[in-house]
């Protein structure tokens, strides 16, 4: 697998990324915001975590309409893999490739600590190395984490089974407990969780590391 | 020429710090605060003959998220 991780000004998991990444055997290459292609062959773009722009007007807004965001869009619409994470899922909320809009944590506070996720029945080759109905340990830090979007588009997301990770204690106020949510055709995923913080035992939890395994193994087989 | 716009979080959306707000409010003694809506003014120097089309073009790419926010043109 191929994968380009993009850096924009404020970004802080890119290198996390990247390296969770290859950690299963991708090959990255880390791309700047303002270059304007992505490399050739790319399999998947990795937008990460951190605080693009300094979270100004609103997070991921200034990033969303860097140059780097029109290559991802068409990247996406030939049905490539994007993957957000945090501030990546912001942002891909923001380019309206994913339905929705992280607002402010309804207690107000940053949160930053490890969670439990119940995996959803999703069609997609980002959980393949879960089971439905399973629950793992992902970290998040976030302070803008609170998912929203209208009843309708709740309803099409539960009902089209793009719910990816609940939250198995809502701990932001997400609209029901959603963590993260794929694409209609499921190459597209973005959550506010870090699985590239739990990569290895020494992270107190391995399970992030299975989705980039299940996603570089369901990529290979196909 | 000058452009204020005015965000806001659309009615329905709730405002958590809107919220916060209203308790601390309370808290210092101000009573009969129902609600507080908290949202944000933008002022853009225009060169002259920018259109309100325009203006709401600005918004509807940049200025205001339209999945969670309602926005408000005023040109002078």
């Amino acid at each position: 697998m191929r994968a380009a991780v993009i850096t924009f000004p404020g970004s802080n998991c890119d290198r996390d990324l990247a390296v969770g990444l290859e950690m299963v055997g991708a090959e990255v290459t880390r791309v700047w915001h303002k270059d304007s292609a992505l490399p050739e062959d790319i399999d998947l773009v990795g937008i990460p975590g951190g605080f693009s722009y300094g979270d100004y007007l609103r997070c991921g807004a200034i990033a969303a309409n860097s140059p780097i965001c029109a290559a991802v869009k068409a990247h996406a619409e030939k049905g490539g893999y994007v993957f957000g994470v945090c501030n990546g899922f912001q942002v891909l909320t923001e380019m309206r490739l994913l339905p929705g809009a992280l607002m402010r944590n309804a207690g107000l506070k940053y949160i930053c600590k490890t969670v439990g996720l119940e995996v959803g029945a999703c069609d997609s080759d980002f959980l393949s190395n879960y089971t439905a109905g399973q629950t793992i340990q992902v970290p998040i830090a976030h302070h803008d984490g609170n998912y929203t979007a209208t009843p309708d588009e709740l309803e099409r997301l539960v009902g089209e089974g793009r719910v990816a990770f609940r939250y198995t204690d809502n701990p932001n106020g997400s609209d029901r407990d959603i963590a993260g949510i794929t694409s209609a055709n499921g190459r597209i995923l973005g959550m506010m969780p870090h699985p590239e913080r739990a990569m290895e035992e020494a992270h107190l939890s391995a399970d992030g590391a299975r989705l980039f395994a299940g996603l570089l193994g369901a990529m290979t087989t196909a | 020429m000058k452009a204020r716009v005015h965000v806001m979080l659309k009615n329905g959306v709730l405002d958590p710090q809107g919220e916060a707000v209203r308790h601390a409010l309370g808290a210092l003694g101000f009573e009969g605060v129902d609600g507080v809506r908290q949202g944000k003014v933008i002022e853009l120097d225009l060169a002259d003959g920018t259109t309100e089309a325009q203006v709401n073009e600005m918004c509807e790419k940049l200025l205001a998220n339209t999945v969670i926010e309602s926005y408000t043109v005023e040109l002078s």
